[in-house]
């Protein structure tokens, strides 16, 4: 019984230990993101419209995976570029 | 064949891949060395405990910070191309690009952004040794993950360490090590490495000059040159030596791009480094990459030497290539239109595999697998009938290298004289020589982007070398669409680095007492 009591206890303060440990991480994000000055939060706006413009206009709207959009299969690819690199089509 | 392919498609899909790759390139050097530029200077801090080291390191890392984040993901664009304008290569090589940029994208996520949030928030909340390690760690981190693409890049100029399989028509990768330690990758990352530090040293000698110019932050500035200039100086010492055993690699497994960055046509035993050359405006006749020199002044016996260590080693010119030589360690290259011949066996015996698997005919097979083995070698060569296609632009090569050598030579005699102007307190009264240091900042990018010019050029027609030339690397894409991303990232780029300038201006101005806060 106090060995499954000591075990409960153990693992009772691991995991305040790890609570304690996620908690400071967060807190230490959240400080350093609250406390940035004026450049910093002018690079965040950049950053953010950067990979706004990237992923949600280039990547959608211009750059399809060619061969992923094209073909279902692997194998179905495969015949494909075997097919381009032996006999290119115009 | 080469008439099978658009080249207005290929001539875009290459004019946005180097549009997008100059444009990241542009961020990254700066990302790898002023991070231990940084670093150096915060274990001065450590070990001195002096506060005007602290300072000075958070101004540089405010710079490196906004840097870093104007350039992060621009990298990306460049994968997305991959997919959609050069499916055919990316489906060639993948099984070779996937492990080492997997492990980039692993190691760039988790140990630059975890160690990088500790850099920056971290002043005063962890101990001043954590805080180092940490700076360390992104410096190592972010030079660390540049490791893979350049081991990938490495692959695509001298391919080893794989397997062609004929059924999937991908290289399998056969030997992991082979790929990581091949001699062209180790070259070029150390290469690509030590000269990103000595744009980093340019930049921070450069600023420093700025504010010794207008008589701001003189001690600041001073110290951050004795660390630039000492950092620079190793990096730019380091960087004569790789690019030299890069020199030596390229002869053996890239002649025809050693050539070209030397403008060598006929090769000799003993042959001379050209040390400035003008090229004439019209071809020779031979082929509209192959220009002659107006005027050229050489060292004799150099280039041998260069690429040999012997100054009367015979090295091949463009035209012993196209006809075929024997080379010093007396291996036979056999000529071009003989490669072609095995190049043209080898697609033949692809396309005669496929219809023998499709017609369950295992003999067949069988024997189309030996022939495509046989001649695979030279792959990439059967997709040409003039033996002279193989010759990549010479002029831009030559200058490229030229002036990424010259410029390199300059930057050395920049940090060895801002040593002796320091240690003799004389740099503040050199204006001409601030002056000059501050505009070399703009020439380290030029040299830092010659060096991929003479890299990626000078290795034309391949997309990967003898395997898989660049017009057969292309999806069979609508141009039109190639033309509008071409100008749209030309739009979002320059507005990035734009905005980049008008932010680093504004901190500089600011000066280290604003700095890192």
């Amino acid at each position: 019984m106090s060995l499954v009591n000591t075990l409960i206890v153990e693992m009772h303060n691991t995991f305040l230990k790890i609570k304690f440990i996620l908690s400071s991480i967060w807190k230490f994000y959240l400080e350093g993101f609250k406390n940035q000055n004026k450049w910093s939060r002018q690079i965040w706006l950049v950053i953010l419209i950067k990979l706004f413009i990237l992923f949600f206009v280039l990547k959608l709207f211009f750059f399809p995976n060619f061969l992923k959009s094209k073909y279902k299969t692997d194998q179905e690819r495969s015949e494909y570029v075997i097919d381009q690199l032996t006999n290119p089509k115009k | 064949m080469i008439e099978h392919f658009d080249p207005s498609l290929v001539d875009w899909s290459r004019a946005q891949f180097a549009l997008t790759a100059m444009y990241h390139w542009i961020f990254v050097p700066l990302t790898l060395g002023l991070a231990f530029i940084i670093a150096i200077m915060e274990t001065i801090y450590f070990k001195t405990g002096d506060s005007q080291w602290k300072k000075i390191t958070k101004f540089w890392m405010t710079l490196f910070g906004i840097n870093f984040a104007i350039g992060v993901a621009t990298g990306i664009i460049l994968e997305f191309e991959f997919g959609t304008n050069w499916s055919n290569y990316s489906w060639f090589v993948g099984d070779i690009f996937g492990a080492p940029l997997a492990v980039e994208g692993i190691m760039a996520f988790f140990m630059e952004s975890t160690f990088i949030a500790v850099m920056f928030f971290g002043w005063n909340k962890v101990s001043k040794r954590f805080h180092l390690v940490s700076t360390w760690l992104v410096a190592i981190g972010s030079n660390l993950s540049a490791l893979w693409i350049l081991i990938a890049n490495g692959w695509m100029q001298n391919p080893v360490g794989m397997k062609f399989n004929p059924e999937t028509a991908r290289n399998e990768m056969m030997n992991f090590w082979d790929i990581l330690f091949s001699p062209t990758g180790v070259n070029k990352f150390l290469h690509t490495l030590s000269s990103s530090y000595t744009l980093a040293a340019v930049f921070v000698l450069g600023v420093s000059s700025w504010y010794l110019l207008k008589k701001v932050n003189v001690s600041f500035a001073k110290k951050s040159i004795v660390v630039a200039a000492v950092f620079g100086l190793t990096s730019s010492v380091y960087t004569v030596l790789t690019g030299d055993n890069s020199a030596r690699e390229i002869v053996r497994n890239q002649p025809m791009k050693f050539a070209a960055i030397e403008g060598l046509y006929d090769g000799s035993a003993g042959a001379g480094l050209v040390a400035f050359g003008v090229m004439a405006e019209s071809t020779n006749g031979k082929h509209k990459n192959m220009k002659d020199f107006n005027f050229k002044i050489e060292i004799p016996n150099m280039l041998s030497y260069m690429a040999y260590l012997d100054g009367n080693a015979f090295v091949p010119g463009v035209n012993d290539i196209i006809n075929g030589f024997t080379d010093n360690d007396g291996i036979v290259h056999p000529s071009v239109n003989q490669k072609i011949e095995m190049g043209k066996k080898a697609i033949t015996a692809l396309r005669t595999f496929k219809t023998a698997k499709k017609a369950g005919d295992k003999t067949m097979a069988e024997q189309a697998q030996k022939d495509l083995e046989a001649n695979f070698k030279y792959f990439g060569y059967g997709y040409f009938d003039d033996p002279y296609d193989i010759v990549p632009p010479i002029s831009m090569s030559f200058y490229s290298f030229h002036m990424m050598v010259g410029l390199g030579m300059w930057f050395i005699l920049l940090f060895i004289i801002s040593l002796v102007y320091i240690y003799k307190d004389l740099i503040t009264n050199k204006k001409w020589f601030l002056r000059a240091v501050l505009w070399s900042i703009p020439l380290a990018y030029v040299a830092s982007e010659c060096g991929w010019i003479v890299a990626e050029m000078g290795r034309q027609p391949w997309v990967i070398q003898d395997l898989m030339p660049t017009l057969t690397a292309v999806s069979n894409i609508d141009v039109v669409s190639v033309k509008i991303t071409f100008f749209l990232f030309l739009t979002v780029f320059t507005g990035l680095l734009i905005a980049e300038i008008k932010i680093l201006l504004k901190q500089i101005k600011n000066g280290p007492n604003h700095g890192g806060q």
